[in-house]
């Protein structure tokens, strides 16, 4: 083809099928139960499998018996995973798995294996740096401008001490697969967020060539950042269907190992000093914070967050190392925690000049970095400040409300990349009008089904009806991983690419019978049309003028490095939290909660605005209820579970309130991923609002009852 | 109106601390209250039958079809429907009463599946989600969660359905305070609470014109 074609967005204003809500595709089978996923996974010949982990922090295996294991009827395979002289390094660690003909016989038999340790000494908690020791290694300093000179000349400095705890992923379908592994082709059915790449990294391990692994998912019960890998529980599967003779094998891991070991988010900890001037401005700004996301420290919040470009910096980081399960990726990793550590910082500024933090947000715009996103959170900041009755409801810090229930507000903001990932699709228009669209991705339950076949159909000039699609399986043109909001940007990209390289074979093949050159032609309303109007076929008779084999079959890709017009990097949002706090009882409570956000182009306004609801309160449950509770005697987690590692219910979240900034400034830069911005700012929304009602700064997050009457009460760190 | 997260108060101290102990626990959402099983395990009369703890026949009468099995007594009939008869709509999450992902109707009323023993079930009539409408069809709630994108991963939603479903028939005219009130025992990831609540509305007024879906 001499020319590239012309891939960019069908203008705001013309599109049909893309901007429209439609429902989620899928949603028929979630909603009828009839999704399977792959812990639904049934076959006659399967087999469970069952883990033994370690109860102990810190451990070395000096014994493992699995004879009483391999004499039980019904147990056909067991995989030491840490065999004598293995050193345990958190609770949870996998020891040993069964496989057997049911779950009970797995469990029950996994659990006759006998396994002795001894016992090593642990850290398993890292809020009180004085209590760490050697555990704590300098992770990174930095000074910007003259802070000790910035501070001797501030008119207005604020201090403070601020927590954000390890929060698990808590994916309610638990991290596992079913693999079957017969000769030399493995057949793998993970729960996972990178469908493409799963054989890639298990490959190695059972030393099979990644060609003679097929994996296939249809649907995955959440993931949240904590999906990527097959994970060593991959490997001892894939080992137990080897060693049972190639039997399908079912493991998963129960709930309690699910919060020990499959992920969750690093803490942060901070002291921050600010100081600027009467007027609100901002000039210096002093941490030192520690965090930690296991037995490799980690956990790096960038400081200070958005408004990085404070001229006067100190700033100094440690990583703590603990006996504990290590982090994964949690949607936004590392932003969560920087926002909350920055936004309460500023708010506490705000209040010690007798401001309002509204104003002081916006007075210090000119610090935000990017530049190009500091009209945006001005104008957001005035949206939502709207939204949420800011100008009547807000009141200078404790002097809201009179009785024992306290309201306040606060602020919090959020910034994302969400630059789409690499991406290929093909696009097939067979004869007789059919169409598929096929990529190797994977739709976490954020939509990707549905607005995939959206930008198909838009391009095909169909209804969504009209476009089959068929993604979950590696055998399929490769996608990328979901995480970090890649998706969307992903797979509009490339299936845009795909059906208008595909479209511009069908011009070719319709061209003669309309008499015109195939550029003059346009898919528009079911019709293949010389634009402008005049002439037309129908899609069907258009189809039918496909000669050779029948089908037209193009692909498409995205190249993140390239992408083009079509999609773009930058999500910024503003929200704000509206609480009422019991200071009797400490409960706080949620009354509203605004939250504005930009994602540049959107293809499904309703699939949006669930990705932002779904990210607030999943935000609200950390910054009210969740936390992991260690206990530094034994090593263990207290919460390894449901009941008290509590996740916010239906009625716990209040009244959201979610604006779509769909300016067509933004709609102009392309499309952008949204999984995680919106679940950026909710600690620091909230934790913001609690201080502005009840007048003092709960410096830890979840705002529990226990956290907010210590800090009345004057016990808080 | 009690939510599902408060203990059945008719389960009463348990020294055992058998699974059985923890049958008055699992309750529906609304109002439906304890005095579902016939006996809390803990005073289990004396004379009671003892099974196991190798397999023994089971049927269980599943969406209106006696299925038989054989089973040991410790299988629970949240096992019971995804290991042995290939149900799955009822998902394994919490294991524990926690979380409502396991939910079906027992006799009518909401219970977790997870803490109900199969041979318990036996004699009663058992609903799953799977039962709620023909094939290629919609029940009214389901729908309702479809056209309010009441669901994402999708993994808590038939356990959410199965939750409304019951708690309709107990409230056939709630009010927002009490579908908040009242699904307070099924726990979503996603976060899709805010679709839930609409589609619990849209669903109570659907079913109260006769139900017809939208699938
Ligand atoms: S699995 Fe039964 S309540 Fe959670
Ligand atoms: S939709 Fe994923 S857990 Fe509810």
């Amino acid at each position: 083809m001499a020319n590239t074609p012309d891939y960019s967005w069908p203008p705001m204003e013309t599109r049909q099928v893309m901007g429209q809500n439609i429902k989620r595709l899928d949603g028929p089978q979630k909603s009828a139960g009839r999704a399977k996923y792959t812990s639904d996974f049934t076959r006659k010949d399967l087999l469970f499998a069952a883990y033994q982990t370690s109860p102990y922090a810190h451990a070395r295996v000096t014994k493992v018996d699995t004879t009483p294991a391999e004499r039980m009827p019904g147990v056909k395979a067991v995989q030491v995973v840490s065999p004598a002289g293995t050193e345990v390094q958190w609770e949870g660690t996998e020891i040993v798995a069964v496989a057997a003909v049911t779950e009970e016989i797995a469990t029950e038999a996994v659990g006759k294996i006998k396994v002795e340790y001894e016992v090593l000494p642990h850290l398993v908690r890292e809020d009180d740096l004085t209590k760490a020791g050697t555990h704590v290694k300098a992770a990174g300093e930095k000074t910007v401008g003259d802070p000790e000179q910035a501070f001797q000349q501030a008119e207005v400095t604020s201090d403070g001490h601020y927590g954000i705890p390890v929060v698990t992923h808590c994916c309610l379908e638990t991290h596992g697969q079913v693999i079957e592994w017969r000769g030399d082709h493995v057949n793998c059915w993970p729960s996972t967020q990178d469908v493409t790449r799963y054989a890639g990294t298990l490959a190695p391990n059972l030393k099979v060539p990644v060609a003679n692994i097929d994996v296939r998912m249809d649907y995955v019960g959440g993931g949240f950042g904590s999906k990527f890998a097959p994970d060593s529980w991959g490997e001892v599967c894939a080992r137990l269907s080897q060693k049972a003779g190639g039997a399908p094998v079912k493991l998963f891991l129960d709930r309690a190992t699910e919060q020990l070991i499959a992920g969750n988010r690093p803490s942060a900890y901070a002291k921050i000093k600010l100081g600027g001037k009467k007027d609100g401005t901002i000039t210096a700004w002093q941490s030192e914070s520690w965090a930690t996301g296991g037995v490799t420290g980690g956990g790096s919040p960038p400081l200070p967050y958005i408004i990085a470009n404070i001229p006067n910096q100190r700033q100094n980081h440690s990583a703590v190392s603990v006996n504990c399960g290590p982090q994964r990726a949690w949607r936004a990793p590392n932003n969560q925690q920087a926002s909350y550590l920055t936004c309460c910082a500023i708010e506490d500024f705000a209040a010690k000049a007798a401001l309002d933090p509204l104003e002081v947000f916006k007075t210090n715009l000119n610090l935000y970095a990017p530049e190009a996103r500091r009209a945006t959170y001005a104008w957001q900041l005035d949206k939502a400040a709207e939204l949420a009755e800011w100008k009547q409801l807000w009141k200078l810090r404790g002097q809201g409300s009179k009785g024992a229930v306290k309201r306040g507000l606060g602020i919090g903001f959020n910034a994302w990349a969400g630059m789409g990932h690499n991406s290929q699709c093909r696009a097939i228009i067979h004869a007789d009008g059919s169409v598929e669209i096929e990529i190797g991705t994977q739709d976490l339950g954020t939509g990707t089904r549905t607005i995939i076949t959206q930008v198909a159909a838009e391009t095909f000039g169909l209804p969504v009806g009209a476009v089959g699609l068929t993604i979950g399986s590696n055998q399929l043109p490769p996608d990328s991983a979901s995480g970090g909001s890649t998706t969307v940007g992903g797979v509009s990209a490339s299936t845009r690419k795909a059906s208008v390289n595909a479209l511009a074979k069908l011009y070719e093949a319709a061209a003669p019978a309309l008499g015109v050159e195939p550029a003059q032609l346009e898919a528009r309303g079911g019709k293949i049309q010389v634009k402008g109007g005049g002439k037309s076929l129908t899609w069907a008779e258009a189809c039918r003028k496909i000669g050779g084999g029948g089908s037209i079959s193009e692909t498409g890709a995205n190249d993140s490095r390239n992408p083009g017009g079509l999609i773009a990097a930058g999500a910024s949002g503003i929200q704000i939290a509206d609480v009422s706090v019991d200071t009797e009882t400490g409960v706080v409570k949620v009354n509203r909660y605004v939250a504005v956000q930009d994602c540049g182009l959107i293809i499904n306004p309703r699939l949006a605005e669930s990705q932002v609801y779904g990210a607030i309160i999943m935000g609200i449950s950390t910054a009210l209820f969740e936390q992991r509770v260690m206990d530094e005697q034994t090593g263990r987690m207290l919460n390894a579970d449901m009941e008290f590692y509590k996740l916010a219910g239906i009625s716990d979240i209040g009244d959201i309130v979610v604006h779509m900034d769909i300016r067509p400034e933004n709609d102009k830069r392309g499309v952008i991923g949204l999984g995680e911005p919106p679940a950026i700012a909710i600690c620091a929304a909230i934790g913001n609002a609690v201080a502005n009602a009840i007048g003092v700064r709960v410096p830890r997050i979840p705002m529990t009852p226990d956290h907010v009457l210590d800090t009345l009460d004057g016990r808080a760190v | 109106m009690k939510s599902k997260k408060d203990p059945g108060s008719s389960a009463g101290p348990n020294p055992g601390f058998s699974r059985r102990g923890f049958l008055g626990v699992g309750l529906g959402s609304g109002a439906v209250g304890v005095g579902l099983l016939e006996k809390p395990a803990v005073a289990e009369p004396a004379g009671a039958e003892v099974v196991g703890p190798q397999a023994v026949p089971v049927t269980l009468n599943i969406n209106g079809k006696p299925v038989n099995l054989t089973l040991e007594p410790r299988v629970t009939l949240l096992d019971a429907m995804r290991n042995y008869i290939g149900l799955t709509g009822a998902k394994k999450v919490c294991d524990r009463a926690t979380c409502g992902a396991c939910t079906v109707m027992l006799n009518g009323k909401i219970v977790y599946s997870c803490t109900v023993l199969a041979i318990d079930a036996q004699g009663k009539e058992i609903q799953t989600i799977e039962g709620l409408a023909a094939p290629g069809e919609l029940h009214p709630v389901s729908a309702a969660f479809w056209n309010n994108d009441a669901q994402q991963c999708g993994y808590c939603t038939p356990g959410f359905v199965m939750a409304a479903t019951g708690f309709l028939k107990e409230n056939p005219n709630p009010t927002d305070a009490d579908v908040r009130h009242g699904l307070g025992g099924n726990f979503c990831r996603c976060g899709t609470y805010m679709g839930i609540r609409k589609a619990v509305l849209e669903a109570a007024e659907t079913l109260k014109k006769g139900g017809a879906s939208n699938g």
